[in-house]
């Protein structure tokens, strides 16, 4: 009994958290190892991009909410998704246009391009708080718990319940189906093809008739979209505040790098990693320990290896060995 | 007109626009500006030295400047005697006790063979060095911690003059930036910038939870200054006598006097730094660091050390961003860990000195300024354009409101689109590189 309760203590302030966040990072990540891989530069807005999306997104829903459309025990956000990745896509591809296009045609280093994606952040931050604000704006609804700890603990009988919030669920199932979709394009269709074509070698695509502009285009688009659903999982799950996408730009990047720049597995794995360690490294083991070992031994303090203010320093520990000791990420990402 | 008129034209400007504050709206916002774009021109040198010498993409600039002002801190504050006889030598033990660990674990994995004895005996020396520490350090910021807590609680300093702490701001943020640089430099450029990233946010983290160091969030007030203070100037009868008969309010006067000697103070640095760096760049070292930035292989095959003098130039610089940030730290008179923002602390340093002529440390210098008027003032335009905007709209429309309430936010939108500007139609900046 003992055992099984350790164990759903575990999954209810580790796995089930640390799941759903990974998701979310893996999704981030997902973009920024895209953008890598077909233009070929570390996207310094992507964290304001996702901050966009999913700003256009609560604006949709409030509007639904406003007219009392709703999607049962499914947060409405779902329903105004699709309007936030079209707003995205249109924002994204004018910044396109507008600031990358040039330096592309001029054959820019990448850094150049990595100081011009700065000015975007700036200007997306700046626009992101003339429109909604600084504030904490909390936009889900519907059912909040799919299973409540209170209910776990009277199916069980068990001591520790296990909570498993509907947002967390959603967060898992509709990044599965994004993964699988972008897998999908990137394996099967055509244009997925010309596009990892590109990011293998650029100069051979070129030759076999693949059209850079379009590739960029797309990659674009996909990005906006992985931006919007990144963002809004995020916000659904915890909350949005316009300056945490700035934070978690470093996550971020950390699961993208640690997959291995460039590679789309890579930043899945990549994400979950980060966000498993995170989660447990700063998870306070008192209760687990308290039902694993004998009541003598029971430890006095939290067992917390690091204080949660300290979870930023987790995804750097990690990158920084990665690093040291396989510089191309876990799965062979490319090298400048 | 030559470059060098073009150049003195620019400085004029941009001091003529600080003039034009000055009679416009007050002498106070003007020294104010002044002051703080002193810093920020010594911020935007060292960022230069990174990024216009070597090429260094440097974005933890944030971290660096915070460190500095730890330095103001641990130097000028008056000691906790108390905290220190309750846990000051216990916390250095344990500070201690982990970075022999850490070493000790490197030199085994370095010395043993490689295999499974060594992958255990790494693990074990990290492990038991990881419990040692926790134990000496958690009694120690315990004991520290609770000696009153509402007015000190933390070590404090050493109780020296100031001025000796901006040296050491520069010299903890070159420690950081040795860390740094030796596990980050020599990978590519990207993994420069995330780590350089992630080191800033941490930095940050540790002054915002060490309340036995800096205090945490309840911000280390009352740093004493290398300047007197307003209400002694005040209250001197020989001030107040002269100031009244230059037909000067005593008050406003003292506190214009104040920042004038500040800007004194600074203005003398900033001209220091930079004939020590126009020296080293017209050097042959200059030369060789220019070499490098632009052609790594060619001066790699000339035997130069690449990795090894970008760690110089990526120490040397984060130490004049950490000086820079002992300077802010001492111009606040106070240290508040809160208030570090990667968009004001970094990427503002970079549009800086990106506007400023990246290479060159006049354009820097002349982008600290400019860019720092722009970011003081963009706001109360931002909020007469709003006006503007919105006068034609009913009173108390939500609208109206949320427009008003949300001028401040222009400036990060106005600093992108000159970065962005700039980038894209003048690269070398408003001073290129010669």
């Amino acid at each position: 009994m003992d055992l099984l309760n350790a164990i759903v203590a575990l999954a209810n302030f580790v796995i089930v958290p640390a799941t759903a966040y990974g998701a979310q990072l893996a999704l981030g990540a997902l973009g920024v190892t895209l953008i890598y891989g077909v233009l070929r530069f570390s996207n310094l807005a992507h964290g304001e991009m996702m901050a966009f999306g999913t700003m256009l997104t609560i604006l949709v829903t409030w509007g639904l909410q406003g007219m009392g459309v709703s999607l049962g025990p499914l947060p409405t956000a779902l329903l105004a998704l699709p309007f936030g990745i079209l707003g995205t896509m249109l924002l994204v591809l004018a910044v396109d246009r507008s600031v990358f296009r040039f330096y592309r045609q001029v054959k820019a280093a990448p850094v150049i391009f990595l100081i011009a994606s700065m000015g975007v952040m700036f200007v997306l931050n700046g626009v992101v708080r003339l429109i909604i604000g600084v504030d904490e704006r909390i936009f889900v609804d519907g059912a909040r718990f799919l299973i409540s700890a209170r209910e776990f603990k009277q199916m069980t009988g068990l001591n520790e319940g296990l909570a498993i919030r509907t947002t967390q669920v959603i967060t898992l199932v509709t990044a599965v189906v994004t993964v699988a979709a972008l897998f999908w394009f990137l394996n099967k269709t055509r244009t997925g093809k010309s596009m990892r074509a590109f990011s293998d070698n650029e100069d051979l695509a070129l030759l076999s008739g693949v059209n850079p502009e379009k590739v960029v285009t797309i990659t674009w688009l996909i990005v906006a979209a992985l931006a919007t659903i990144a963002g809004t999982l995020y916000g659904l799950d915890k909350s949005f505040k316009p300056f945490v996408y700035l934070q978690i730009l470093l996550p971020i990047f950390a699961s993208a790098i640690v997959g291995g720049l460039g590679n789309p597995i890579g930043a899945i794995a990549g994400g979950f990693v980060i966000a498993f360690s995170e989660v447990t490294v700063t998870y306070a083991f008192k209760k687990v320990a308290g039902y694993l070992l004998p009541e003598a031994w029971e430890p006095d303090s939290l067992v917390q290896l690091l204080s949660t203010d300290y979870k930023f320093a987790v995804s750097f520990v990690i990158l920084v060995i990665v690093l040291l000791f396989r510089p191309t990420g876990l799965f062979k990402g490319k090298a400048v | 007109m030559t470059r060098q008129t073009k150049n003195i034209a620019l400085f004029a400007a941009v001091f003529a626009l600080i003039l034009l504050t000055g009679f416009l709206q007050s002498w106070n916002v003007a020294l104010a500006i002044l002051n703080m774009g002193l810093i920020s021109a010594i911020m935007a040198l060292g960022v230069n030295m990174q990024w216009g010498y070597a090429g260094l993409f440097n974005v933890g600039v944030m971290g660096f400047v915070a460190l500095g002002g730890l330095g103001a801190v641990v130097v000028a504050m008056p000691p906790v005697n108390e905290a220190w006889a309750a846990g000051g030598g216990r916390v250095i033990l344990a500070l201690l006790v982990g970075a022999g660990t850490i070493f000790a674990a490197i030199q085994s994995w370095k010395k043993l063979a490689k295999g499974r004895a060594r992958n255990l005996t790494v693990v074990a020396v990290l492990l038991v060095g990881f419990i040692v520490f926790r134990w000496l350090f958690d009694g120690a910021v315990e004991a520290i911690e609770a000696v009153n807590p509402a007015s000190t609680g933390y070590l404090g300093g050493l109780g020296l003059p100031v001025i000796i702490g901006w040296p050491v701001g520069a010299l903890l943020a070159a420690g950081a930036a040795w860390i740094v640089g030796k596990t980050a430099l020599g990978l590519r450029s990207d993994y420069l910038a995330i780590a350089t990233l992630g080191i800033a946010e941490i930095i940050i983290a540790i002054l915002k939870n060490e309340d036995w160091l800096s205090r945490g969030v309840k911000n280390v007030i009352g740093i004493p200054r290398p300047v007197p203070y307003e209400i002694d100037l005040q209250e001197s009868a020989s001030f107040s006598d002269r100031m009244t008969g230059w037909g000067l309010d005593p008050v406003t006067a003292s506190s214009v006097v104040v920042k004038l000697m500040y800007a004194g103070l600074f203005a003398v640095i900033l001209l220091g730094l930079i004939w020590l760096l126009e020296r080293a760049l017209n050097s042959p070292w200059g030369r060789m660091m220019r070499a490098i930035r632009d052609n790594e292989t060619a001066a790699e095959a000339m035997g130069k050390d690449v990795t090894r003098r970008h760690l110089q130039i990526f120490i040397l610089g984060s130490a004049v961003c950490g000086l820079a940030g002992a300077m802010m730290t001492t111009l606040d008179g106070q240290l508040t860990p809160g208030t570090y923002q990667p968009l004001r602390f970094t990427f503002l340093i970079w549009v800086m000195v990106i506007v400023g002529g990246s290479g060159n440390n006049w354009g820097a210098v002349l982008g600290g300024f400019l860019i720092w008027f722009l970011w003081v003032q963009v706001e109360p335009m931002g909020r007469w354009l709003m006006e503007q905007v919105t006068s034609g709209m009913a009173d108390g429309s939500a609208l109206k409101v949320h427009l008003l309430d949300s001028a401040a936010h222009m400036r990060l939108l106005t600093m992108g689109l000159v970065l962005l500007l700039v980038l894209r139609f003048s690269p070398r900046g408003l001073i290129p590189e010669r």
